[in-house]
């Protein structure tokens, strides 16, 4: 094994992009694994992989760390992007889970039935205009600082980026009404390992499409 | 605002009982104000205490706290209860996420019609006893110590022994093939803390009713219907 932490998971987006996001960031080179057959899902069930059954799977430092969480609080905090103290720590978890509600909904989008759709991009409007992007808005507003947290680049700022250019792929003017919110996504996409992550040929992966939708339905059927 | 936490919910387990658990069993005393009514609600959002417009919310050390997630790492690591080093950490986050999926499956629970309770009662059942008991049960056995991580009281075990009893509550003997869950449950509910915590009287809230139902519904206008997993 290299000293590379491996990422195993579909090849797509789905619970996994945060964490390859982060990592990034960070500016940890990675290795991917990707589950094609339910047989290779099996496998690893099988030989006792998986704590809970379930992907992502991140090997990280003689560890197979389970559940997305944990995954990118370990990373977090190994990498320095957690804060310098335990109130630092409690903001950037407060502003990560909030963006994480709203990945959640744009996670579940691809799977929601044709009828539902519709309803399901507007929530996701709605959300992110009504009840995300203003916090975020408001904060960077009232400190006047670059970084969301204690005026240094954290994972708040990662996720904060993720999911803006996430939304913007659904509702490409969701930031019309967010000043702030444009001028901290152009000086996070500048920095130089943020930069070199949205370039093509990197590990991020494109938006979920219907052949991603297949394999997922596909590995994990019971 | 005095010493104690305060927390603001409804007058029910939802999602604020793990929050109540844990600080029960780090020994801290706390205050609650509980949500009856919509212009509580309004006045609380209006009033820019809920972050996200959402409880739970906690006011602890000067801050306003909210995600239920966030608020319990606080004090997990505030009171030592998160593990002596990162790695520590990590084992914890990975055991409080499987027992918080689990304990997911039953937040629901009081929200589902008379069918879907039914289906849903076999459906947290398999899954505690087939994905998530058996790892805490190996995790146990395979070191022989009292508690999940590093032989030390932790989050971990507070969470764990809470998701016990939760599925106790719909499948009373469901520990039966678990024999050292059975015993870390024995061991847990008698620390002096959770023992406290366990007995009338105290701030740990009753499995959810139709009132409770009622009230979220109506404090958060939440008249949609909630399906069965």
């Amino acid at each position: 094994m290299s000293g590379k932490p491996r990422l195993t998971y579909l090849n797509g987006r789905g619970r996994m992009e945060s964490i390859r996001w982060l990592l990034a960031a960070a500016g940890v080179e990675f290795e991917e694994v990707y589950l094609e057959t339910k047989e290779q899902y099996d496998k690893l069930i099988k030989d006792g992989f998986l704590l809970f059954q379930q992907v992502p799977l991140v090997e990280i430092d003689g560890m197979k760390m389970v559940q997305t969480r944990a995954i990118m609080s370990y990373i977090a905090g190994k990498y320095n992007l957690h804060g310098k103290d335990l109130k630092e720590r409690a903001l950037i978890d407060m502003y990560v889970e909030g963006i994480s509600d709203l990945m959640q909904m744009i996670l579940m989008f691809p799977f929601s039935p044709p009828d539902a759709k519709e309803k399901n991009l507007e929530s996701i409007k709605e959300r992110a205009t009504n009840r995300y992007f203003p916090v975020f808005e408001k904060v960077l507003k009232q400190h006047g600082q670059d970084f969301l947290v204690g005026n240094k680049f954290s994972w708040a700022d990662v996720q904060l980026i993720e999911a803006i250019l996430a939304v913007e792929e659904k509702v490409p003017a969701v930031l019309s009404g967010f000043p702030q919110l444009q001028v901290f996504k152009t000086k996070m996409s500048n920095i130089p390992t943020i930069k070199k992550f949205l370039q093509p040929g990197s590990p991020r992966k494109p938006p979920p499409d219907a052949h991603y939708v297949e394999t997922v339905l596909k590995v994990f059927k019971k | 605002m005095s010493a104690k936490p305060k927390l603001y919910y409804f007058d029910g387990r939802g999602k604020m009982e793990s929050i109540r658990w844990l600080l029960a069993a780090a020994g801290v005393e706390f205050e609650e104000e509980f949500l009856e009514t919509r212009d509580q609600y309004e006045k609380l959002l209006q009033g820019g205490s809920l972050l996200f417009q959402q409880v739970p919310m906690v006011e602890i050390d000067g801050m306003r706290m909210v995600q239920t997630r966030a608020i319990l790492s606080y004090i997990a690591a505030k009171y030592n209860l998160y593990g002596k080093d990162l790695k520590e950490r990590a084992l914890i986050d990975m055991y409080v996420g499987g027992t918080d999926d689990l304990m997911g499956f039953i937040l629901m629970f009081p929200f589902l019609s008379a069918e879907d309770k039914e289906k849903q009662r076999a459906f947290i059942v398999q899954k505690a006893t087939s994905r998530y008991f058996p790892v805490y049960e190996k995790v146990l056995k395979d070191h022989g110590q009292d508690f999940l991580v590093g032989n030390n009281f932790s989050w971990a075990d507070v969470h764990l022994l809470e998701a016990i009893l939760m599925v106790e509550e719909k499948k009373a003997d469901v520990l039966s093939g678990f024999p050292q869950l059975q015993a870390f449950k024995a061991r847990i509910s008698s620390i002096p803390a959770i023992k406290k915590f366990l007995e009338p009287g105290s701030q740990r809230k009753p499995v959810p009713d139709d009132k409770y139902v009622e009230t979220v519904r109506r404090v958060l206008r939440m008249y949609y219907d909630v399906k069965a997993n």
